[in-house]
């Protein structure tokens, strides 16, 4: 193609090899610089602040006296013997595993739904992911509500049905079930909330993994002679099974990591029985000032972050090698 | 009979969805609803509490706009939305090109280091970051959170626009450098405008990570006046063991609708980022 004289004398300044331009070509230069600053900003703090984290644990730095005396092991050694520690590592484990049970199988039927195509699915959609995509801490004010100890619309409900407030109803003779207020009930309501959040997120990711399988294999195998769920749990379990272990390793991370809907929902109650070890470091740390506390109660988050994150390599791996 | 089979599978099929619906959107409704009821209805525990019992107020609203900080909650986390999704752009769009065609082999690596940087949680580190924000004087004001947020953005929006810049050809900015564009040029020139959609996705999820933060927010801060929505609302709204509840939901439904609106717009990219590249989006 002929071009035009303006053209070619643009082209020929751009191509004169000024000094600048020189190292702008360069890609090793340009290939640094461009990530130096992301490199830059995630070590001194992401990198940094967890070296003080560890540093933290091992002295006895608090709020009002910030110099970092070695205390060795004995911030740990007195947290371990605390009755709080034992119940906030059953409690931050238990409520991050049912929770997860609960989202995995959900997600699965979810995700099998929102494949198929319906009206209103956008609607449908919009309004499943509503609990993922607003901020978790307001959300949770919604259930708070939800679960009040006198206006619950759920004690309504059962009342409405006679179930709840009579002298032989099933839930009891009580006005009221007081969710946040026992022990049992108020660890199942702060999983219900963790559910509610995390089965969009999880179900998304999954309808992602569904309609990236080939249809073609679906479609002989219902030749085939197929059931839907021998289909389901043989031919697309097994091909998402990569991407299901990566929403369900998000969801064990966010649960596990959360301290929001514990703190929105009971602030820990009643008494320590719903104080998960996220929401405890806070309370230890920036609420009672004890800096080195509460860095070493957060410290033991890490040993499952970590053994996570090897997990969702080694998955992200083996799906790069097919 | 295939017809009926197939009526009962649609029915089933809706009323499954509308279970799900219900399940995910009653406390909004919830909130929704009580937005607009006077005290003497909410506060009787024999009403009825998904109808109006008593004709619906506006009442609640005028408190939650003209006597609290509500306002002020709202315009503190726009500022720190709007300067983190800048930031972010600013670091993660060259850091994820880098990453994408400039470095090579172990671009790869790092890319997959640095989305690990995201699994961090705030949980972890906030006591250490407690301390550098006060060191640097930061403590009290929006900017430390303005500082700090990018540490959760940066990761993931460098790892989704990485898998967004491989997507684009090569030969298109080759072309371009052909023709005489230096590298960089054609970077911002045939790269970034083609890019444009992932760079929405990126905003997007920038700012409403803001919006969602908590545990740094909380920590960072404990004046009234420089508190975000996602804190604000649930710790200044409540007046000691006083809750405005109409007020306080509402206050929770204003925010959520619309920021879930526009979140869902964007939903199959952010999907893309999550699934680490197994799925492309």
């Amino acid at each position: 193609m002929q071009k035009s004289a303006a053209e070619e004398t643009a082209v020929y300044r751009a191509t004169t090899h000024s000094k600048t331009q020189f190292l702008f070509d360069n890609e090793r230069f340009l290939g640094t610089i461009f990530l130096a600053p992301a490199v830059i900003y995630i070590i001194a703090l992401v990198g940094i602040p967890f070296i003080m984290a560890i540093t933290f644990s091992v002295t006895d730095v608090t709020v009002g006296d910030t110099s970092l005396d070695f205390v060795g092991l004995q911030n740990f050694r007195r947290i371990i013997q605390t009755p709080q520690f034992q119940r906030a590592l059953k409690d931050t484990f238990l409520f991050t595993i049912v929770a997860q049970i609960f989202v995995a199988i959900l997600a699965n039927i979810l995700a099998v739904i929102l494949a198929q195509e319906f009206r209103g699915k956008w609607i449908a959609r919009m309004l499943i992911m509503l609990p993922w995509a607003t901020p978790i801490s307001l959300g949770t004010i919604g259930w708070l509500w939800i679960f009040d100890s006198k206006f619950s619309p759920i004690d309504w409900i059962l009342q409405y049905f006679g179930l709840l407030g009579t002298p032989d109803a099933i839930f009891g003779a009580s006005k009221h079930l007081n969710f946040l207020g026992r022990e049992e009930l108020a660890m199942a309501s702060v999983i219900l909330v963790h559910i509610w959040r995390m089965l969009p997120l999880a179900a998304v990711i999954l309808l992602a993994g569904l309609t990236s399988i080939d249809s073609d294999l679906i479609d002989q195998a219902q030749v085939d002679g197929a059931s839907f769920w021998r289909i389901h749990f043989q031919i697309r379990l097994p091909l998402i099974f990569p991407i299901m272990s990566i929403a369900l390793l998000f969801g064990l991370i966010f649960t596990f990591s959360d301290m929001v809907v514990a703190f929105v929902l009971t602030r820990g109650g009643p008494v320590y029985y719903t104080q998960v070890l996220p929401l405890w470091a806070w309370f230890k740390g920036i609420d009672g000032g004890s800096l080195s506390e509460g860095a070493a109660i957060a410290l033991f988050l890490f040993p499952l972050l970590l053994v996570v994150a090897i997990l969702m390599l080694r998955v992200a791996r083996r799906s790069e090698v097919r | 009979m295939w017809a009926v089979k197939n009526a009962i599978k649609r029915t089933l099929l809706y009323i499954t969805v509308m279970i799900f619906c219900f399940f995910s959107a009653s406390p909004f409704l919830i909130m929704l609803i009580n937005t607009f009821k006077q005290d003497a209805d909410l506060y009787r525990p024999q009403n009825n509490p998904f109808i109006y019992n008593f004709p619906p107020t506006l009442e609640n609203l005028e408190l939650l706009f003209q006597r609290t900080n509500y306002m002020i909650f709202v315009r503190n986390s726009l500022i720190v939305g709007v300067l983190v999704v800048l930031i972010t752009l600013v670091i993660a769009i060259p850091g994820a090109y880098s990453l994408a065609r400039l470095t090579g082999q172990w671009g790869e690596r790092a890319g997959i280091g640095i989305f690990l940087v995201y699994l961090v949680p705030p949980t972890l580190l906030f006591i250490p970051m407690f301390r550098i924000v006060a060191a640097l004087n930061l403590n009290n004001t929006i900017w430390s959170l303005v500082l700090v947020y990018p540490t959760i953005s940066i990761p993931f929006c460098t790892w989704l626009l990485m898998g967004f810049f491989k997507s684009i050809p090569r030969d298109l900015e080759e072309a371009a450098m052909v023709d005489g564009y230096s590298h960089l040029m054609a970077f911002l020139k045939v790269v970034m405008p083609l890019s444009l959609s992932g760079i929405i996705a990126v905003i997007v999820f920038t700012f409403t990570l803001t919006l969602h933060e908590f545990v740094y927010a909380m920590t960072f801060i404990s004046d009234s006046t420089q508190r975000t929505i996602s804190v604000g609302v649930p710790i200044e709204l409540v007046r000691g063991d006083v809750f405005f509840w109409q007020s306080l939901l509402a206050a929770a439904v204003i925010v959520a609708l619309p920021v879930g609106f526009v979140y869902n717009l964007f939903l199959d990219r952010l999907v893309a980022g999550f699934t680490m590249g197994a799925v492309k989006g």
